[in-house]
């Protein structure tokens, strides 16, 4: 069902994706929002801990847009840490000795899951442009065939933070008796117009680079690294809040004593967002970035049914928890707010709390200890009702009370 | 919490309330703090239950506790709830301090078959004391705020209460006053003793 090292066609200079790696539509294609299918695609994705015997204690995390499947070990490119080890891990909130965590690459995704830099199988070459444009409830519909392919039936919770967060609300809409418990974190049930406005000039920038080549970069041996990395650093002022960026950097110049009367990185900022930049698009690619960007701007859960977020979720079975941050401005409180009303509107079991942090949207992947203890012991309470024995503990002084 | 200190945790008011609530009903917490009740409930009583708290800390440790209560504002979220969602919705200690605590208690019985309601007594003899004798704003155990930094902006008496009741057509199915050393007494046709000796008011209620 699943091989270590699959093989991936991004290009000569691509090692193969370490991990799992699942074909998934080969009987029945998978059908996508806009009426193209996709059949024989690829998901790479990784689990830790183990499964228990009534497969009961499944974990899903839906990684965010610039986010992979390695949220609990070393990058295979980077060799970074994985972006959610705060969380997944041996007696963490997500305790992988009690729990059985899977993330899964998206689908557009370039970490092995089929996206515009796979090989599309009619021609022979990249997909690029012609790959089809996705959805987040096309995301969802793959993950939940790998869930079909891997034998579980029910998850015990679905969580993610941002673009996660959105699958994680598409999972409790589509899916309500597969989810016991949904998680939903810094996140928001439609992208506003200013959301779509920020994921608009990280596609231009792209677009403008002459490397992009319309799309087909890959089969010219191009690489839009420039726009890609503007893209990038633009996103990555949203993923920051003010506060922070000033406590950072301020003023403070890099490695000099006095502005150079020119256009080099002369602040601490700059300096920063281009290595933000040059970093990313080593392990990114760019049409990716378009389509999974394309994909959260197209997101609107209540347009789905009827302009009425609650119908989404009427007689939902599942346990909710909202979590928001006080400095995230890129999904504030007020749009995690809606979905909390529209849940109270059908009188579900939610709970919501919103984290004071001063460190803007990336607050769900760093050390917010206040955070980890809310969601844990959501958690908690959840495996307590879902009938999962054994407790899990945080560290002393983590400690729920 | 071991259940041995969630049984000793619980202050008498909260226990009265306990009482009111029928085991294995669906019930609302408005204003639930630190979730002291909510847990007990849910615990002892088998509850399927939630709570909404203004306050960070209060909803912080609620949800710590694996209990399921949001973060919300009494006067502006009850509306989103649906007709008869809950058995009980239960509003203690906080009436007082709502802006419009009429509004509040409508939803209440929308939302719920039953409403269980508990407030400090303004019309308590030591409030008058205070305020006809002393000619200061009352402070007490009970009431430990001073008038300029009170959470506490709309105090009723039991007797105001009673009557905000009848207008609204709600049926007080039980009501019991506590005294200052917890002793209950049954309010019934006692209003103006009730409304002179009882610290505070707990009221069980019903639409029409």
């Amino acid at each position: 069902m699943s091989t270590n090292g699959g093989k991936s066609s991004g290009g000569k200079d691509t090692p193969p994706t370490p991990g799992h790696q699942v074909i998934l539509g080969t009987k029945v294609p998978l059908r996508l929002d806009s009426g193209a299918e996709l059949s024989g695609f690829t998901v790479a994705y990784q689990t830790y801990g183990s499964l228990n015997a009534d497969r009961s204690n499944a974990i899903l995390v839906c990684h965010a847009l610039t986010g992979d499947q390695f949220l609990a070990d070393p990058h295979p490119m980077t060799g970074k840490d994985g972006w959610w080890e705060q969380i997944v891990g041996p007696g963490k909130v997500l305790d992988t000795e009690r729990y059985y965590v899977i993330c899964p690459n998206i689908l557009g995704g370039c970490m092995g899951t089929t996206g515009p830099k796979e090989i599309n199988p009619e021609t022979g070459k990249p997909w690029g442009l012609d790959f089809p444009v996705i959805t987040i409830s096309d995301m969802v519909r793959a993950q939940a065939l790998l869930l079909d392919e891997l034998g579980i039936e029910q998850l015990f919770l679905v969580t993610g933070g941002s673009m996660g967060g959105m699958q994680v609300l598409e999972w409790a809409s589509m899916y309500p008796e597969r989810v016991f418990a949904a998680l939903p974190i810094a996140t928001a049930s439609r992208h506003s117009a200013q959301n779509i406005a920020f994921h608009e000039v990280g596609r231009q920038a792209i677009m403008a680079d002459p490397d992009w080549c319309g799309g087909n970069y890959l089969a010219e041996g191009k690489r839009p690294h420039r726009g890609l990395a503007v893209a990038r650093m633009a996103a990555h002022i949203t993923y920051l809040s003010e506060q922070s960026l000033h406590l950072k950097f301020g003023r403070r110049l890099q490695n000099r004593k006095s502005v150079t009367y020119g256009f080099e990185a002369d602040f601490q900022v700059e300096s920063y967002l281009r290595h933000q930049g040059i970093t990313f698009v080593e392990r990114f690619d760019a049409n990716s970035y378009l389509y999974i960007t394309r994909a959260m701007d197209y997101f609107d859960l209540a347009d789905k049914h009827g302009g009425v977020l609650a119908n989404a979720f009427r007689n939902t079975p599942v346990r909710f928890c909202v979590i928001s941050f006080t400095s995230d401005w890129l999904y504030p409180t007020d749009e995690n707010r809606m979905i909390v009303h529209a849940l109270n509107a059908v009188a579900a079991n939610v709970s919501f709390a919103e984290i004071t942090s001063d460190k803007g949207h990336d607050a769900f992947l760093l050390d917010e200890p206040e955070f980890h203890r809310v969601i844990h012991g959501f958690i908690n309470g959840a495996a307590e009702h879902r009938g999962l024995v054994g407790s899990s503990a945080l560290a002393p002084g983590e400690r729920a009370p | 919490m071991t259940p041995e200190s969630r049984r000793k945790a619980i202050r008498v008011d909260l226990q009265l309330i306990s009482d009111m609530i029928e085991p294995g009903s669906r019930v609302l917490d408005v204003g639930c703090g630190a979730g002291t009740l909510l847990d007990y409930l849910v615990h002892f009583k088998q509850v399927d239950g939630r709570g909404i708290e203004l306050s960070t800390e209060g909803v912080n440790a609620c949800v710590s506790a694996g209990l399921s209560v949001i973060q919300g504002d009494a006067d502006t979220d009850l509306k989103d709830y649906p007709d008869h969602a809950f058995d009980f919705v239960v509003l203690s200690q906080t009436l007082q301090a709502m802006h419009r605590p009429r509004e509040v208690l409508e939803h209440l019985l929308r939302i719920g078959r039953r409403a269980v309601v508990s407030f400090p007594n303004f019309g308590h003899w030591r409030v008058r004391w205070e305020l006809g004798v002393n000619g200061r704003m009352p402070v007490s155990e009970a009431l430990p705020y001073q008038w300029y930094d009170t959470p506490n902006i709309h105090f009723c008496t039991i007797k105001d209460f009673v009557v905000l009741c009848t207008e609204l057509g709600i049926t007080i199915e039980k009501s019991l006053s506590l005294d200052h050393k917890g002793g209950m007494r049954r309010i019934g046709n006692n209003l103006f003793f009730a409304n002179l000796f009882g610290g505070q008011g707990v009221f069980l209620l019903r639409k029409g």
